[in-house]
C-alpha cells in the first residue's frame, strides 16, 4: 500500500491492498481471494497440474459450477444426450473430488449461472479480488470487488499460486447523474455507454461507475452494468459499495455476520475513490435522457435507440471502420435507413448472466401478462439460477410467461453462447437480453438484437423489435 | 504449462483486417466442448474457413495461396475481443500461426496468448494499414519478425521496430512454464496470505463460511 497520501481511485485501492510484491514494472503478483470454476474453461488447467504433479494452493477459495454446457430441459445428466457435454461435467466432478474444491453440481438448488448463483449465496464481498475464467466475471465489481476474467492457462496458475502475475489498468470514470425513466433499464443505460465508448474503448482500463444516476439502483441493475461493460474492453468495472450493498448482502446462505455488516462502514468505508484521485479519462451520462437501446449490428457498441433507424455506414460514431459497419449490415441482412421497429423477429430469449435475476424477469412478466406471444416466434425464458426460477415460480411469473407462449425452463448459460442445445438455426433472428450480438454466437448465420428482458417480452409480443414504452399497461 | 518459445521466425503474413474479430469467430462453439487441448486446429475460423455444407470458402484469405501456410496474421482493431476461450489462441498455435501484428488486441486474449508462445505485435493503427496492405500483395507477404531485436523485417529492406513489455518478452523468448516463475515467489504469497487471512470474517474465502 502506498505511504504517501497520493489520492487514488477506488480500483487503484483494490488492486494495491491485493498486491503481493512487484514483478517487474508494468506487473504485481495479485493475491486471488476467491477463485470460481466452471466446466468448460477448467478442464486443461487441473490436467495441468496432474502433469506437473502440482496440488491446489488452497482448495477452500475456490468454488466450480456447472453452468455453460448443461441442458436447460432437464438437468440429470444420465438424460444428457450430448456426449462431449457431459464428459466435461463428469471431468469437473472428478477434478472437485480429488482436489478437493466445493461444486454445485448440475442438480444442487444452489447452481446456476455463475455470475447470477455466487452472488445470491453472498459469497461476493466488496474488498475482494475474484477471478474466474468467464470474461463477464467484470460483474463482481458491482460489490466494489475487483473481478476479472482470464483464460485457462491462468485459471491453473490460480489454482497452484493463488495469485496471478497482473498488470494494473488505466482509470476511466463513467459519471451517470439523473434517473432512468419509466420502461428504461440498466441494461439500455449499459449499451449507452458502449455505444459511446466504442468496442475496444475501454480495453486497458478499470471503469468505475460513479454519480446519482448508479446510487439509485439496485444490485441487480448494477450487476448487469458491471457484467456488460466487460462489452466495450474494460478489464474490471467497479461501483463503490454502500447501503444498497450492505442490505443486498443481508439474509444471504454466506454473507458476513449481521455484527459486521452492521459496522460496515468500519470494515469497508474506506473502499470509494478519493476526492482529488485523478482519472486517465472521464465521461458523463444523463440517465434521464436514455432511451430503450437495441443493436442493429454485430458489435454490441453497433446500437441505436429504439426509436432510430438502421444506420448509414458512413454516419457510424465509434471506432469501428465503415467496412465493419458494411459487413454488419450485411450479415444482419438489415438496409439502412430502415426504422429499427420494422424489423422483424422469429425468436425472443431471456436469459444470460447480464440479464436472468429476478428482477429481470418482474419486469419482462410485467409486459406478458394478459397478451401472447406472436404467431411464429419461439420465445424462452431461462432463469439465472435455480434460485431465480424458485422464487420466479412462487410469485407467479412463470405462470405469466408460459400463459403468454414462453417455454420455462431450468438455469444455465443457455442460448446466450449456445454450447448447449439451445442453439438457434441459420437465418433467424433473435430479439435477446444477452450481452454479444457477434455473428455465429447465438448459432451459425443467426442473428441476435441485443436489450433489456422488457423489450424482449415487448418484441416477443408484436413479432417485431417495440418500444415498450408505447405498449400500454396490460390487461 | 511451458509455452513455446519464440524467437525469430520467417514465413507468410496474411491480412485480416476486419475490426473486432471476435473469440467466437475464431473459436466456434462446437469446438469447446473439449477436456483437452488437442485438435482444435480446425476449429479455428471454422465458420469463415468452411461453408456451412463443409465445403471449403475459396474466397477466405487463409484458404487462398500463398496464405494457406501463413505464419503470421495482420489484424484489425480490438482482435480477439469477446469470450475468454483460450482455445482460441490454441486452434491458432494449431492452423501454424506464430505472431500476429495489429493495432490493438483484447486484454484475455492478449493474457492467453503470452502463456502460450503467441506472440502479439502491437504496432500504431497507420502502421498496421500499411503493412496489411503490403502483405496483401503475394509477392510481399513474407516478413521475418525478431523478438530478441524487437524487429520485423519487410520485403523490401523495411524494419518495423516494436515494443513489448520485458515479463512478456522473457516468457516468449525462453518458453518459461509461468506458474514456475510465480512459485518462486511461495514465501511472500504465504506471508500475505497469513495476514490475509487474519482478517477471517471479512475476507474468508466463501466456501468456508457455510
Amino acid at each position: 500500500m502506498s505511504a504517501t497520501h497520493t489520492p487514488l481511485t477506488l480500483y487503484q485501492k483494490l488492486y494495491q491492498q491485493n498486491t503481493i510484491t512487484k514483478i517487474d514494472a508494468d506487473h504485481v503478483l495479485l493475491y486471488v481471494d476467491f477463485h470460481v470454476l466452471n466446466e468448460y474453461t477448467s478442464p486443461q488447467a487441473f490436467s495441468g497440474l496432474r502433469a506437473k504433479g502440482r496440488r491446489v494452493w488452497r482448495p477452500k477459495s475456490n468454488l466450480a459450477i456447472v453452468d455453460h454446457v448443461n441442458s436447460t430441459r432437464d438437468l440429470e445428466l444420465s438424460h444428457m444426450r450430448d456426449a462431449q457435454a457431459a464428459e466435461q461435467i463428469r471431468y469437473l466432478r472428478k477434478n472437485c473430488d480429488e482436489f478437493g474444491i466445493e461444486l454445485f453440481d448440475l442438480v444442487d438448488p444452489r447452481r446456476g449461472i455463475e455470475h447470477v448463483a455466487v452472488p445470491e449465496q453472498g459469497m461476493v464481498r466488496p474488498g475482494m479480488v475474484i477471478v474466474c475464467g468467464d470474461s463477464h466475471t467484470t460483474t463482481y465489481g458491482a460489490f466494489g470487488a475487483l473481478g476479472f476474467g482470464i483464460g485457462t492457462s491462468d485459471v491453473e496458475h490460480a489454482l497452484a499460486s493463488q495469485s496471478l502475475v497482473y498488470k494494473p489498468l488505466k482509470d476511466f470514470r463513467v459519471d451517470v447523474h439523473g434517473h432512468l425513466p419509466q420502461g428504461v433499464t440498466a441494461k439500455d443505460l449499459v449499451m449507452n455507454v458502449i455505444g459511446i465508448v466504442g468496442a475496444s474503448g475501454a480495453t486497458g482500463y478499470a471503469v468505475e461507475f460513479c454519480g446519482s444516476g448508479i446510487s439509485a439502483l439496485s444490485m441487480e441493475s448494477r450487476m448487469t452494468i458491471c457484467n456488460m461493460a466487460m462489452e466495450c474492453g474494460a478489464r474490471a468495472a467497479i461501483i463503490a459499495p454502500d447501503q444498497t450493498t450492505i442490505d443486498y448482502m443481508r439474509q444471504k446462505p454466506r454473507s458476513p455476520s449481521e455484527e459486521i455488516l452492521g459496522d460496515w462502514r468500519n470494515y469497508w468505508g474506506h473502499h470509494y475513490t478519493d476526492a482529488d484521485a485523478e482519472f486517465d479519462r472521464s465521461i458523463g451520462v444523463d440517465a434521464a435522457k436514455i432511451a430503450p437501446f437495441v443493436t442493429w449490428g454485430t458489435s454490441p457498441d453497433q446500437v441505436v435507440p429504439i426509436t432510430g433507424r438502421v444506420p448509414f455506414p458512413e454516419q457510424v460514431e465509434n471506432d469501428q471502420s465503415h467496412d465493419a459497419a458494411l459487413r454488419a449490415l450485411a450479415y444482419m441482412d438489415l438496409v439502412p435507413g430502415t426504422p429499427i421497429q420494422q424489423v422483424t423477429i422469429d425468436h425472443a430469449f431471456i436469459g444470460s448472466c447480464t440479464n436472468s435475476r429476478i428482477e429481470d424477469l418482474r419486469s419482462a412478466a410485467d409486459v406478458l401478462r394478459g397478451r401472447n406471444v406472436a404467431p411464429g416466434v419461439r420465445a424462452i425464458v431461462v432463469p439465472g439460477s435455480q434460485s431465480v426460477k424458485r422464487q420466479a415460480e412462487k410469485e407467479g411469473l412463470s405462470s405469466a410467461f408460459k400463459a403468454a407462449g414462453f417455454e420455462w425452463r431450468e438455469s444455465g448459460c443457455s442460448m446466450c453462447l449456445a454450447m448447449n442445445d439451445d442453439i438457434l438455426p441459420p437465418g433467424s433472428r433473435c430479439a435477446s437480453s444477452t450481452n454479444r450480438n457477434f455473428e455465429g454466437r447465438q448459432g451459425r448465420d443467426a442473428r441476435t438484437h441485443l436489450m433489456s428482458p422488457a423489450m424482449v417480452a415487448a418484441a416477443a409480443i408484436k413479432g417485431r423489435l417495440t418500444d415498450v414504452r408505447t405498449l400500454g399497461s396490460s390487461a | 504449462m511451458t509455452a513455446q518459445a519464440f524467437t525469430k521466425e520467417r514465413g507468410i503474413a496474411a491480412p485480416l483486417p476486419a475490426a473486432n474479430i471476435d473469440t467466437d469467430i475464431i473459436m466456434p462453439k462446437q469446438f469447446l466442448k473439449t477436456i483437452t487441448r488437442e485438435n482444435l486446429g480446425d476449429g479455428a475460423f471454422h465458420d469463415l474457413r468452411f461453408n456451412i455444407n463443409g465445403t471449403k470458402n475459396p474466397d477466405f484469405v487463409l484458404n487462398k495461396p500463398p496464405y494457406d501456410r501463413a505464419k503470421f496474421l495482420i489484424v484489425g482493431p480490438n482482435f480477439g475481443c469477446g469470450s475468454s476461450r483460450e482455445h482460441a489462441v490454441w486452434g491458432i498455435l494449431q492452423l501454424g500461426i506464430r505472431a500476429i501484428v495489429g493495432s490493438s488486441f483484447a486484454g484475455i486474449f492478449a493474457d492467453n496468448a503470452s502463456k502460450n508462445g503467441l506472440l502479439l505485435v502491437a504496432l500504431p493503427p497507420a502502421e498496421t494499414s500499411i503493412l496489411c496492405d503490403q502483405v496483401t500483395c503475394p509477392d510481399c507477404a513474407v516478413l521475418e519478425i525478431d523478438l530478441a531485436d524487437q524487429q520485423i523485417y519487410c520485403s523490401g529492406n523495411r524494419t518495423i521496430p516494436f515494443d513489448i513489455s520485458p515479463h512478456n518478452k522473457t516468457l516468449l523468448l525462453e518458453g518459461r512454464d509461468h506458474i514456475d516463475l510465480t512459485l518462486a515467489h511461495a514465501d511472500d504469497i504465504r506471508a500475505f496470505e497469513a495476514q490475509r487471512l487474519a482478517r477471517q470474517s471479512v475476507f474468508a474465502a466463501p466456501s468456508e463460511t457455510a
